[in-house]
């Protein structure tokens, strides 16, 4: 990934599952957008609604808002890292979605030279949904199919507890790091406390000066690193997560608006005047086929989401452990080597 | 004139001594002295040190130099014939006796013959000849080990107070027994400081200065010593008198002072009073209020010795340093503080992701994690207060302690500004005399010749007293620096020990963690 001026340009490399070739394209951010915004558009694929689509993270900058900062949460840690990564899962749930992969924008994406259309794309089922004030109401609205209302109650739950995690966690890697500058000031105040000339008693102390800003230079290494194994493995998993399930609200939520709809055409028929019933019944049945497709997906995805985040979950806490555990014996090691040097001055 | 100088005790000013004084006039004194010593060699308390000078000098001039306090000791305190006493009691004021307690040095001069005599007088316990005691220094037997443990609260509201058990654990024969213990409150430890700052100072040793006075946290203390403020309170300030109490018996001369020892040995000690002055502030204050006397002085000192010149900008810079690391390492514990909230907090989100998780695996591992995240906690917790108590307080400890050697520093200007102000006094008398003479009062002209004699045998003591004090600084000084390297490498070598330890700890918690990550199905 390379910064340039104030966008970001990420380098993908990407190769074909039938090993027609391995590719190499740069992307901005704007043509991640462009890549989401016509998977939405896909108004023609039956139950396109009931599909979870990956999240993409927050657009972000070199120079981000404060605001920006906030939203992208551990992501806008460090040196973009994080968010590469993110990136790159972005893209690889989207190849690997059975419905979404089929897209030619995906192929389009991943492998012209060119930068995709930056055109604006026309309205699609987002913009439907940024009508706020409609939302609120329905998104209480009660289901019809157990199953699904049962899967509303939890996500919402969810959703607040993986979002709050994730902030937790934010905050535990932001004192690490607090911590980390700290011991490299402590490092530094040291060095400076050390004396010229040759009285022995002074030379001792110095020497103790020394070694102790070595140690403190240790410190603050096994800290950041404590840090940046949070970031890169549960980190992204939290984040990940947290991302996923409001996306699964949102796939929920365009259900319940069909439902919505749906009840509403029913009511329509029922109510019609002869004239329009005919009318009023074709649309109910469409109404209907959509609604029984969009569920249809819905429930698919849900499934393999399910198995999908414990799984993602299980690698990231693995990783996780993995690495300070690396790390934890590390430090280890080194703090004992620095107590058998002090042993060694005394 | 007769009597080298050296046979003329010095007096001081402030003491007139009642009949004893006569000692002064040389000659018959010698045989005086040293009865006065035969009596007090009845061993027992290592003395006042300060009282001794007098007495020692009288006796063996020779002594003069830096005899030391070994024999000063010879004096216990109701043993002796009345004007004996009354000359102590006198004589404990004057702290610019030369002797005070232990410079070891061997003794300058070389007919100490009397001198080892009485040295060895004392304390029976240690026939030290100062050579021995050198020796002893050297080979860091410090055979009184203190400490300062079970903080009880006695009392309730805000005439409580704190009462800590004090341990000595000793072999030093002039203590009553070999362990033994008393319970002292803060009050008592000032009390001490009190007592050895104005017996001691003059001398020019840097005496420890105890933990500071805090209303605030005493008044939590008082009203009730349950929350984890007041207990790290009350645990800051038990390490800082154990600390104090351990600097002032390491220091050879201090441990000498009967007053040490009475504060380790006796029973009850009566209530301290003057302890206002010893605040935080006030003990700054304090050390402050001496340099700028010192600076206003309208005779500035010239140094002829730029040894003490360069130690003192020296110590200035240490100072600054040390109080920079000291924001630093308070910047640091903050943030350790901090992250125990947060992994906390962490904990319990965790904990709850796992309670809303469906999948069993998964909601036990999260669970796993929550727990984990908490012992995490628990350790940071010990690490911040590792950080805190051993680096904080040592830095605290340094810079309060570098006060206290810039204390010293001034004494040493003070006795070279007496010293000068001796030289002119006594130029002012021999033109007084001279005119005088001139005048031709013979009645009149005696008393001049007397005080002249007086007061040269003033400036020949306060030069001595100069010199001494000159000396014990940069004994002192020296003393500090190895005492210093010493400190921070021990504290150094704990801290790095807990470090190792907590890490060990976190690859444990670790390796319990990862089956259960793994077997998330």
């Amino acid at each position: 990934m390379v910064k340039d001026g104030d966008t970001l340009t990420f380098l993908i490399e990407s190769e074909k599952l039938s090993g027609t070739g391995v590719y190499h394209v740069d992307r901005t951010y704007d043509d991640f957008e462009w890549l989401q915004q016509h998977l939405f558009s896909q108004e023609e694929v039956s139950g396109i609604q009931g599909v979870i689509f990956p999240p993409l993270p927050v657009k972000a900058q070199v120079n981000a808002s404060a605001k920006v900062i906030k939203q992208l949460g551990i992501l806008g840690l460090g040196e973009w890292r994080a968010y590469c990564k993110a990136m790159e899962t972005f893209v690889r749930q989207i190849a690997a979605h059975s419905i979404l992969g089929k897209n030619n924008a995906v192929e389009i994406f991943l492998t012209s030279s060119d930068p995709p259309g930056r055109q604006r794309v026309r309205k699609n089922i987002f913009n439907r949904l940024s009508q706020a004030m409609e939302g609120m109401r329905k998104e209480g609205h009660k289901d019809v199919d157990e199953f699904f209302q049962t899967e509303r109650d939890h996500n919402l739950v969810f959703t607040g507890c993986a979002k709050t995690a994730a902030e937790r966690f934010l905050d535990v890697v932001q004192t690490e790091q607090k911590i980390a500058v700290a011991c490299g000031h402590f490092s530094t105040a040291l060095r400076l406390c050390v004396e010229q000339g040759e009285d022995p008693d002074k030379l001792d102390f110095s020497k103790v000066c020394v070694k102790l800003s070595e140690v403190f230079d240790s410190i603050q290494k096994n800290v950041t690193s404590v840090a940046e194994n949070n970031v890169s493995t549960l980190g992204l998993g939290l984040d990940l997560e947290s991302r996923y399930q409001e996306a699964e609200k949102e796939m929920l939520y365009r259900r319940t608006c069909k439902l919505v709809e749906l009840e509403t055409t029913r009511r329509n028929a029922e109510k019609a005047k002869p004239v329009k019933k005919a009318a009023m019944e074709e649309v109910k049945k469409a109404a209907e086929t959509e609604f029984d497709h969009i569920s249809g997906v819905a429930k698919e995805e849900i499934a393999r989401l399910q198995a999908a985040r414990v799984k993602m979950l299980q690698q990231a806490l693995v990783q996780w452990c993995e690495k300070q555990l690396l790390t934890a014996k590390e430090s280890a090691d080194q703090f004992d080597q620095h107590l058998q040097a002090f042993r060694g001055m005394a | 004139m007769a009597a080298s100088s050296d046979r003329i005790p010095p007096r001081l000013p402030a003491t007139e001594e009642p009949g004893a004084a006569t000692p002064d006039m040389a000659d018959g004194d010698s045989y005086e002295g040293e009865d006065i010593f035969v009596n007090n060699s009845v061993p027992v308390a290592v003395s006042r040190g300060v009282s001794q000078p007098d007495n020692v000098n009288e006796q063996t001039p020779d002594l003069f130099g830096e005899e030391e306090a070994g024999s000063t000791t010879a004096k216990s305190n109701g043993v002796h014939s009345d004007d004996d006493n009354d000359l102590f009691a006198e004589a404990r004021v004057e702290l610019n006796t030369p002797g005070g307690s232990a410079p070891k040095e061997p003794s300058s001069s070389s007919g100490l013959r009397p001198a080892s005599s009485f040295t060895t007088s004392p304390a029976a316990l240690q026939p030290t000849s100062l050579e021995q005691m050198e020796e002893d220094e050297a080979e860091d037997s410090f055979d009184v080990d203190v400490a300062v443990t079970n903080p009880e609260k006695v009392g309730d509201g805000m005439g409580a107070y704190v009462a800590y058990k004090v341990s000595t654990r000793t072999s030093l024969a002039m203590f009553r027994n070999k362990t033994f213990s008393v319970r002292r409150r803060f009050s008592d430890f000032l009390g001490l400081y009190e007592k050895l700052s104005v017996k001691q100072l003059l001398h020019g040793y840097i005496i420890p200065p105890p933990p500071e006075k805090s209303v605030v946290g005493m008044t939590k203390v008082k009203v009730g010593m349950d929350d984890p403020s007041s207990v790290e309170f009350v645990e800051r300030r038990r390490g800082a008198l154990e600390r104090y109490l351990q600097r002032v018996v390491s220091h050879p001369s201090l441990l000498q002072d009967p007053d040490v020892r009475e504060f380790l040995e006796r029973e009850e000690l009566p209530r301290a009073v003057s302890t206002q002055a010893l605040s935080g502030a006030g003990f700054l204050k304090m050390i402050n209020k001496a340099s700028d006397a010192v600076n206003k002085m309208t005779i500035k000192m010239n140094e002829s010795d730029t040894w003490f010149e360069d130690k003192f900008q020296e110590m200035e810079n240490e100072e600054q340093q040390l109080r920079k690391l000291q924001a630093v390492v308070d910047s640091l514990v903050n943030h350790r503080k901090e992250l125990c909230g947060s992994t906390a907090v962490f904990a319990k989100s965790m904990a709850m992701l796992g309670n809303s998780e469906d999948n069993t695996a998964l909601s036990r591992a999260l669970s796993q994690l929550a727990e984990v995240e908490d012992k995490m906690e628990q350790l940071h917790q010990e690490q911040a207060a590792s950080d805190f108590f051993i680096f904080a307080e040592l830095l605290a400890d340094y810079i309060r302690l570098m006060g206290a050697m810039r204390g010293c520093f001034d004494q040493r200007v003070r006795a070279w500004q007496r010293w000068q102000e001796s030289q002119s006094t006594l130029q002012k008398k021999r033109e007084s005399e001279a005119k005088l003479l001139w005048a031709n009062k013979p009645d009149k002209l005696q008393q001049a010749k007397e005080e002249i004699t007086e007061w040269e045998s003033r400036v020949t003591q306060y030069e001595r007293d100069f010199d001494r004090i000159g000396r014990t600084v940069r004994k002192e000084v020296l003393r500090f620096e190895k005492e210093k390297a010493k400190d921070f490498k021990s504290q150094i070598m704990k801290y790095l020990d807990a470090m190792l330890q907590s890490q060990q700890r976190i690859v444990k918690f670790w390796e319990a963690f990862l089956p259960e990550a793994k077997a998330i199905a």
